[in-house]
């Protein structure tokens, strides 16, 4: 039996299809996760996000810790509270522990890091705090929210009613406003525009079936994954994990390399990286035949004996056929070959981002 | 809990066989196995007029979630396969038992069936 969010008797009740993940029983599906996909292109969605896990970073030296564990820099957050910063956090090798959103607290910050590498994570964290004024606190009472798709923030705004209205509609894109527990920030992983709010556990279960009765679709982890590769979005330990650094995983724009003399872990590694050629790059594969991508299987460039290889691979609901991300050697051109049980299949190489906001972009 | 059909014989690879009155044997898969594939969004079947044997790979069904092998639940020629499938795939999801079949086989020893499971045997396997 493995660890419940505060949403776990919801889901149940609403038929959702329990699975392990990372040590958490969460929903895969309630019925049909192409149903869910195209309700979050379509109206809005819902997601329990509770198992990510928040650690709030306080302290005199908070701003010099995160400055020093983060490739991306939190120097960019100063004077705008509740502002978020999507980054990598890197080893000595300039490989990614694991990627996260940072938010600004007024005072201190909130970092939200994955599930699955929640111990690693911690470690890693605690340890790097030795040489830092700072506290770290996880907040495993917070339950979390993620309500995505072109109706989420109104449906939202419908749920929470007029006392909130006003500080949702003054909510810029990547940016949260807090109020007691309640924390509610404009960000996601579909590639709609939408809200996550983290809320007390025991206030969840009311919120997820009052956004139900709005008629927010509950969905799962399986529509989850599907719409993430559709928006291009990296997954840990597939697209990045502690030996890819954030340069092959399409994570440069991530890493603060100004000001010069601010000295991140794994920022040595990366400039040698730089200098010497960085030798792969995370791709879009696109495939126009019938058939399915899938992570694992080979990807074959024209002019180089390397080969490349799919990192994750699905059909994707919205387009109607089947895409990719694959990390393949930089001489990558405007098609490639993957290797489908033993058979060699044509490919187009794109953007590794297929769909914004409904719309295609392929 | 998902339907189990008693006319059927059951492979433990979870693909299903019909006898038919003409002598043919109609194959799919089971209610359990689409359910727990999820949504089916491609179906490869095998060509007409090749010979398969029994427990051999004889095509591939791919959901949302993952790609899984087709094995041939006996041996013989294929004489048929449901093209409708190419365009509608989720028809596997709808009706495995009817409208969802992946192929038909002239079988070249009819007393393989009997070495498939039987309803019970095949639910027996898949209750946990």
């Amino acid at each position: 039996m493995g660890n419940k969010t505060a949403l776990y008797d919801a889901h149940v009740a609403m038929g959702g299809k329990m699975v392990d993940f990372g040590g958490w029983d969460m929903p895969l599906h309630y019925g049909s996760q192409l149903e869910e996909h195209h309700k979050v292109r379509q109206a809005a969605g819902m997601f329990d996000v509770s198992h990510m896990t928040v650690v709030d970073v306080d302290g005199e030296s908070a701003r010099d810790y995160l400055r020093t564990l983060l490739a991306n820099d939190v120097a960019k957050l100063d004077g705008n509270p509740g502002k978020a910063l999507y980054t990598g956090m890197l080893n000595e090798k300039g490989g990614v522990v694991d990627d996260l959103i940072v938010y600004l607290r007024d005072p201190g910050y909130r970092v939200v890091v994955n599930c699955a590498t929640r111990e690693k994570d911690l470690a890693w964290m605690n340890a790097q705090a030795k040489a830092f004024d700072v506290t770290l606190t996880e907040r495993p009472h917070l339950a979390m929210v993620a309500i995505q798709g072109p109706e989420a923030i109104g449906k939202v705004k419908q749920v929470l009613g007029i006392e909130w209205t006003a500080a949702i509609d003054g909510l810029k894109v990547f940016n949260s406003v807090s109020r007691g527990d309640w924390f509610v920030a404009r960000t996601g992983y579909t590639g709609e525009d939408g809200l996550e709010i983290m809320l007390n556990n025991e206030d969840a279960p009311g919120f997820w079936h009052a956004l139900a009765d709005a008629g927010v679709a509950p969905c799962g982890l399986g529509a989850r994954d599907t719409l993430r590769l559709e928006a291009g979005m990296n997954l840990y330990g597939h697209e990045m994990d502690d030996d890819t650094s954030p340069l092959q995983a399409n994570m440069a724009w991530t890493i603060a390399w100004e000001p010069e003399d601010r000295q991140f872990i794994g920022r040595e590694a990366l400039e040698q990286e730089k200098a010497a050629g960085v030798e792969n790059k995370l791709v879009g594969l696109v495939l126009e035949e019938r058939g399915v991508l899938r992570a694992g299987q080979q990807v074959v460039v024209d002019d180089s004996d390397r080969r490349g290889i799919i990192t994750s691979g699905t059909f994707s609901p919205t387009l109607g056929f089947s895409i990719a991300m694959a990390r393949v050697p930089v001489t990558v051109g405007d098609t490639a070959q993957v290797e489908i049980r033993k058979k060699l299949i044509p490919v187009r190489v794109v953007k590794p981002s297929f769909v914004r906001n409904g719309k295609s972009l392929v | 809990m998902s339907e189990i059909r008693s006319e059927l014989k059951y492979a433990s690879s979870h693909e299903w066989a019909r006898l038919e009155e003409d002598g043919t044997v109609t194959v799919g898969i089971s209610d359990h196995a689409q359910d727990a594939l999820g949504d089916v969004v491609y179906v490869e079947t095998p060509e007409v007029g090749q010979t398969v044997s029994a427990g051999e790979e004889a095509g591939v069904v791919e959901s949302v979630k993952a790609a899984s092998d087709i094995y041939a639940p006996i041996s013989g020629e294929v004489i048929a396969v449901n093209e409708s499938l190419e365009d509608e795939p989720e028809t596997v999801n709808s009706s495995p038992y009817d409208d969802g079949w992946f192929f038909k086989i002239k079988p070249s020893d009819e007393s393989e069936l009997d070495k498939l499971l039987d309803a019970d045997a095949y639910k027996a396997e898949n209750d946990d």
